[in-house]
């Protein structure tokens, strides 16, 4: 990448970055009585990266995050929303009944609350991680690919 | 007879848009295209259920105005049943100010749009795969290499079996 | 047996049983990304698979004694939420899909050594699971959008499973981008038609379409729906002439992948048009009944004469096992379009013991694979001699797949012979000889060439697989002798699973 021709889309992605971040979570967290949640917080977490691979390259979006962290981040995102299933069970519920997450008061829903974020952060996690998976894939494979990968 | 077709717009619409993409996935020798196909085809699904979903005078299924004091005070129960789904229309029956339109189809074809966008990027990963095992990425193509490989097994294994 | 099993599990497992089933290997297959090498990921497919069948046979205790199983998902109420619905049919799909699963996990890692490079053995092994995943859940859901979703994670792991017999033979490719072309637009056309059932009626849960669609029977959309799901789920199940993605996709997977495939994929896709030909829609309508006559019965009858005349052309012996695999689903449409309950018992009874004689077929084909890297018919010359074991178990499967006395198979064309006469088609009594005497010629030339021929090519020594294989495939082939004997077990189960679809109608 000529870096020369790109000072303009390089500083303005700069401040971009960290905003397109900051809104992911926000649209994260207001995702439970809101517009929003963790599908669409992760495509805009994973577009923040992407982005930064676009302007600085795909080899340090790859120092940044790396394929097996991405990879790793989608399967722990699945893991957290089963988890979050069978932690119910424990609780005494069925399956995914966040009521039963925990102990509280009659007329509480501080476990429901607390299910819903954590199953959208799960969710949060799986799209991000399997975004990134998918764009490394197919971006990161001119230079390094021998017939034999895959 | 012009009002029959006009009242189901979207529906000509959604066939249009189905055998577009049917026809492109079954004629198209470019498996990109092939591809591309399928996803319009897909796509003409999603319509169909977004546009299921429209109650006449429905606004975006998001409490407004008096109802969200209803809701608040058994969030619980009523969540519930948003969150669930019935088919029925949100706004009826309900006891609430305005009408919605149905939020279910919504969170179907969210759930479909990432089952296809899925299934896309795998076809797209095969067929980079497919490019580079067989340098083409038309189908007539592989398929008239695959024949010329299989045969010239063909003709090498009687050799082989005259052999011993 | 089975009561007593129940009576020792715990109040947890028999509370949970459905959703465990589904979670298990599910959880199981996100930790395989994290694990270090392929040998650890196959440990932990077997104990998700095993503990996946440990579930499935609770599931099946439950039912027996209890009969329907409910399981309301998040404790969100059917028909709002998802339910997980178990009734004696799909129990016996998941014991089955479980049972399979467990064993070809059990017997995979040689050929997966062999066959998968090694830093992908673990991701290898977490799309089995995810696949696993998928198949259980079509067949435990109770919710006609979530079937959908769990049909596509199945299928879509499937697809990668299957391409990544491209380091073997690059046609896996080509194979599988058709698979995964025929198989999307199944699976969407399944959608269009759970759109129209929605747009009629206002629900998804299969239960409540029962219900609500008797009242609807004359609707234009509730008969478009159904002729949307049947296609969409007839090219799943791989229903003549929507069979040709199913050739190639078996002939050029990894021979673990085939096997199970054989065994499962195309069963559950089956379970799931069953489930609506008789529990979403009842066989009493008149545009169901005339599906039954003008469209199943012959798709099936020409699936059994095409496919068997196909299957005894071919020079691979997966290709033959493969055509003769759409033969085989051909054999179990008949008895499903009888439209009687004998018919449907006989189907199902023939879809359990052609995943048992499937499974072990395509189990001795990847021992052969593994110990000399063949499949083509030239390749089985004189393996009885070299490798009697596997070569044994491998008749034992080819005959009951021919249907000779005292095997699993006989006892199935048995059943689907009777039932056939009870309706009085004597010319499907033929048809079901005929492809009979088909599949003696198919599989015959293999047999022939396996015990009857000089090894193609002396070099080979002698070399059985191992041991690993030989169990599995031993246990499916004794399987088969068992059933040929005893068939009351399993004849049971497909007794009972199609009396709970027959007499629970709709209302229940």
């Amino acid at each position: 990448m000529n870096s020369d021709h790109h000072v303009i889309l390089r500083v303005v992605s700069k401040l971009l970055i960290p905003l397109i971040t900051i809104f992911a979570f926000y649209v994260h967290f207001h995702g439970e009585y809101s517009p929003g949640g963790g599908f669409q917080a992760g495509v805009i977490f994973a577009v923040g990266i992407i982005l930064y691979a676009l302007i600085f390259g795909v080899p340090s979006a790859l120092r940044l995050v790396p394929a097996g962290f991405a990879r790793g981040l989608a399967a722990t995102g699945v893991l957290l929303y089963a988890g979050v299933g069978v932690w119910a069970l424990f609780g005494g519920g069925n399956y995914l009944e966040y009521n039963a997450l925990f102990e509280e008061p009659e007329g509480g829903h501080a476990a429901q609350h607390t299910g819903i974020i954590l199953i959208e952060l799960g969710v949060l996690f799986g799209v991000a991680g399997s975004m990134l998976t998918i764009f490394y894939a197919f971006a990161g494979r001119v230079a390094e690919i021998s017939d034999e990968d895959w | 007879m012009l009002e029959i077709i006009a009242a189901r717009g979207n529906y000509w619409i959604i066939i249009a848009l189905m055998m577009t993409g049917l026809y492109i996935t079954f004629e198209a020798n470019n498996l990109i295209k092939r591809l591309v196909g399928l996803s319009v085809f897909q796509t003409s699904v999603f319509l169909f259920y977004i546009t299921l979903s429209k109650v006449a005078g429905g606004t975006a299924p998001i409490l407004m105005g008096g109802d969200i004091k209803k809701k608040a005070k058994h969030a619980g129960e009523e969540a519930g049943a948003a969150a669930g789904g019935q088919g029925e229309a949100a706004g009826a029956g309900t006891g609430l100010e305005n009408v919605y339109s149905n939020p279910l189809p919504h969170v179907l074809i969210l759930t479909a749009i990432v089952v296809g966008v899925s299934t896309l990027a795998v076809g797209l990963a095969l067929v980079v795969r497919i490019r580079e095992a067989y340098g083409t990425i038309e189908s007539d193509e592989v398929r008239a290499i695959d024949i010329d490989v299989a045969l010239a097994e063909e003709m090498d294994a009687p050799a082989r079996e005259g052999a011993q | 047996m089975i009561e007593a099993f129940v009576s020792f599990a715990p109040g947890w497992a028999r509370d949970h049983a459905a959703p465990l089933a589904v979670a298990i290997p599910m959880l199981c297959s996100t930790l395989g990304v994290f694990l270090p090498n392929g040998r650890l990921a196959w440990f932990l497919s077997i104990l998700a698979t095993g503990a996946s069948l440990l579930m499935a046979l609770v599931l099946m205790g439950l039912v027996q004694n209890e009969g329907i199983v409910s399981y309301a998902m998040g404790g969100w109420e059917p028909p709002a939420g998802i339910e997980f619905r178990i009734d004696a049919l799909n129990a016996m799909i998941i014991l089955l899909v479980t049972a399979i699963a467990f064993l070809a996990a059990v017997f995979s890692w040689p050929t997966v050594n062999a066959e998968i490079r090694e830093e992908k053995q673990n991701l290898f092994y977490s799309a089995y699971l995810v696949c696993v995943t998928g198949l259980v859940g079509v067949s435990s859901t109770g919710d006609a959008f979530n079937l959908f979703v769990f049909l596509e994670i199945s299928s879509i792991a499937t697809y990668v499973l299957v391409a990544l017999g491209a380091r073997r033979d690059r046609r896996a490719l080509p194979a599988a981008f058709n698979y995964l072309v025929m198989g999307t637009l199944g699976a969407t056309f399944y959608v269009i038609g759970v759109g129209f059932l929605f747009a009629a009626t206002g629900t998804l849960n299969m239960n409540d379409f029962s219900q609500m669609i008797p009242q609807l029977t004359d609707s234009r959309t509730v008969q478009a729906g159904f002729a949307f799901i049947i296609v969409g789920l007839g090219l799943k199940a791989a229903m003549w002439p929507l069979h040709q993605w199913l050739p190639g996709a078996y002939n050029y997977a990894p021979s673990f992948v085939t096997t199970f495939l054989a065994a499962t994929a195309t069963k559950v896709a089956l379970y799931a048009l069953i489930r609506y030909l008789f529990t979403v829609f009842k066989p009493d309508f008149s545009f169901e009944l005339a599906s039954f006559g003008l469209i199943f019965m012959p798709l099936a009858a020409a699936a059994m004469l095409v496919c068997s005349f196909q299957a005894v052309f071919q020079s691979d012996v997966r290709r033959t096992l493969a055509y003769s695999s759409v033969a085989q689903v051909g054999y179990m449409l008949l008895g499903v379009s009888l439209a009687t309950a004998a018919g449907l018992t006989a189907g199902l009874f023939h879809l359990v013991n052609h995943a048992l004689m499937k499974g072990g077929l395509f189990m001795a084909v990847a021992g052969v694979v593994l110990t000399y890297q063949g499949t083509r018919v030239y390749d089985f010359a004189g393996l009885g001699r070299s490798a009697p074991w596997t070569m044994t178990a491998f008749a034992i499967c080819a005959l009951s797949l021919i249907g000779v006395p005292l095997t699993a198979g006989f006892q199935s064309k048995i059943a689907l012979l009777a039932a056939v006469f009870a309706n009085g088609w004597w010319w499907a009594a033929a048809l079901i000889v005929f492809s009979s005497v088909l599949a003696v010629l198919y599989m015959g030339r293999i047999l022939e060439a396996v015990f009857f021929q000089a090894p193609a090519n002396p070099r080979k020594q002698r070399k059985e697989a191992p041991l690993l294989l030989l169990i599995p495939l031993w246990i499916l082939a004794l399987a088969n002798i068992w059933i040929g004997i005893d068939p009351a077990p399993v004849f049971d189960l497909a007794d009972d699973a199609s009396a709970a679809v027959f007499t629970t109608g709709g209302a229940r």
